[in-house]
């Protein structure tokens, strides 16, 4: 077999900024990679919080308080952000899929959209938990 | 006797060598969840901020309990899966290998610590309840 060239190749993203100006869709796009990937950090709060909630009344009080702190109300509304934003941009991923949607306009219609319909179903969210 | 020849057997593959299997897995997934995390989000967010015998209390009844198992096992592994996109789009060689494995055993592990869970509220919801 012929020796193979090793050959160095850039990693993504290297395109956006030199050669790639950010638009809409790139940006909504790589969002959803973001919000998505992120949501890993509640995950880990929540199933610690689930699991405290088995043990002692002690360690539950004092995962408790962590996440009902100020940072446990941050991190949950950000989340509750990043899952609507993924959510939505997940849905606009499938009518990508169906081959719908994807002329220019649209694309960019789609992606505020998801910037706008995610913080109004935040909102409601918290609302609806909070009552 | 080969039916298929290897050329039939290629085409469609390409460079991941099982075709479209991960892009559909997170599809089907995707709309799994689509029914799920509406559901789990108020669930989960009425459960937080309450007395551990009340959370005990929300996750030892039968409906919170599996829509969380459901919403965990296939989050998490849209997540691993999800995860493992973006590595190999960033990352190469080991570090690559060894990030991907790490996303998949992080993923492992939220699932069991959150069936442990699930499975343990259920025995003290069955135990409080006998007691009250």
């Amino acid at each position: 077999m012929a020796e193979t060239k090793r050959v160095e190749r850039p990693l993504s993203p290297f395109m956006i900024g030199p050669y790639y100006r950010p638009q809409m869709t790139s940006m909504s796009s790589i969002l959803t990679r973001i919000t998505g990937n992120a949501l890993i950090a509640s995950a880990l709060l929540a199933v610690w919080w689930l699991l405290a909630a088995t043990t002692s009344p002690g360690y539950f009080d004092f995962v408790n308080a962590i996440v009902t702190s100020w940072f446990g109300d941050l991190v949950f509304t950000l989340s509750a952000w990043a899952v609507w934003y993924h959510y939505l941009a997940g849905l606009r991923h499938l009518y990508f899929d169906a081959g719908k949607g994807l002329e220019i306009e649209t694309a960019e219609k789609l992606g505020w959209a998801c910037i706008i319909g995610s913080v109004v179903l935040t909102i409601i969210t918290v609302i609806i938990v909070m009552v | 006797m080969h039916y298929l020849t290897d050329r039939k057997r290629a085409v469609g593959k390409g460079a991941s060598h099982t075709g479209t299997e991960h892009h559909w897995y997170m599809t089907v997934s995707a709309v799994a969840l689509a029914f799920l995390v509406p559901v789990f989000l108020i669930v989960f967010g009425r459960a937080l901020g309450q007395s551990q015998e009340g959370v005990i209390a929300t996750f030892s009844r039968p409906f919170p309990a599996i829509v969380t198992a459901l919403l965990v096992v296939v989050g998490m592994r849209h997540f691993a899966k999800g995860a493992q996109m973006m590595l190999e789009d960033y990352t190469a060689g080991m570090t690559r290998k060894v990030l991907v494995i790490a996303a998949h055993s992080v993923a492992y592990l939220v699932i069991a610590v959150a069936l442990y869970a699930l499975a343990k509220m259920t025995f003290l919801g069955i135990v409080l309840g006998a007691m009250n």
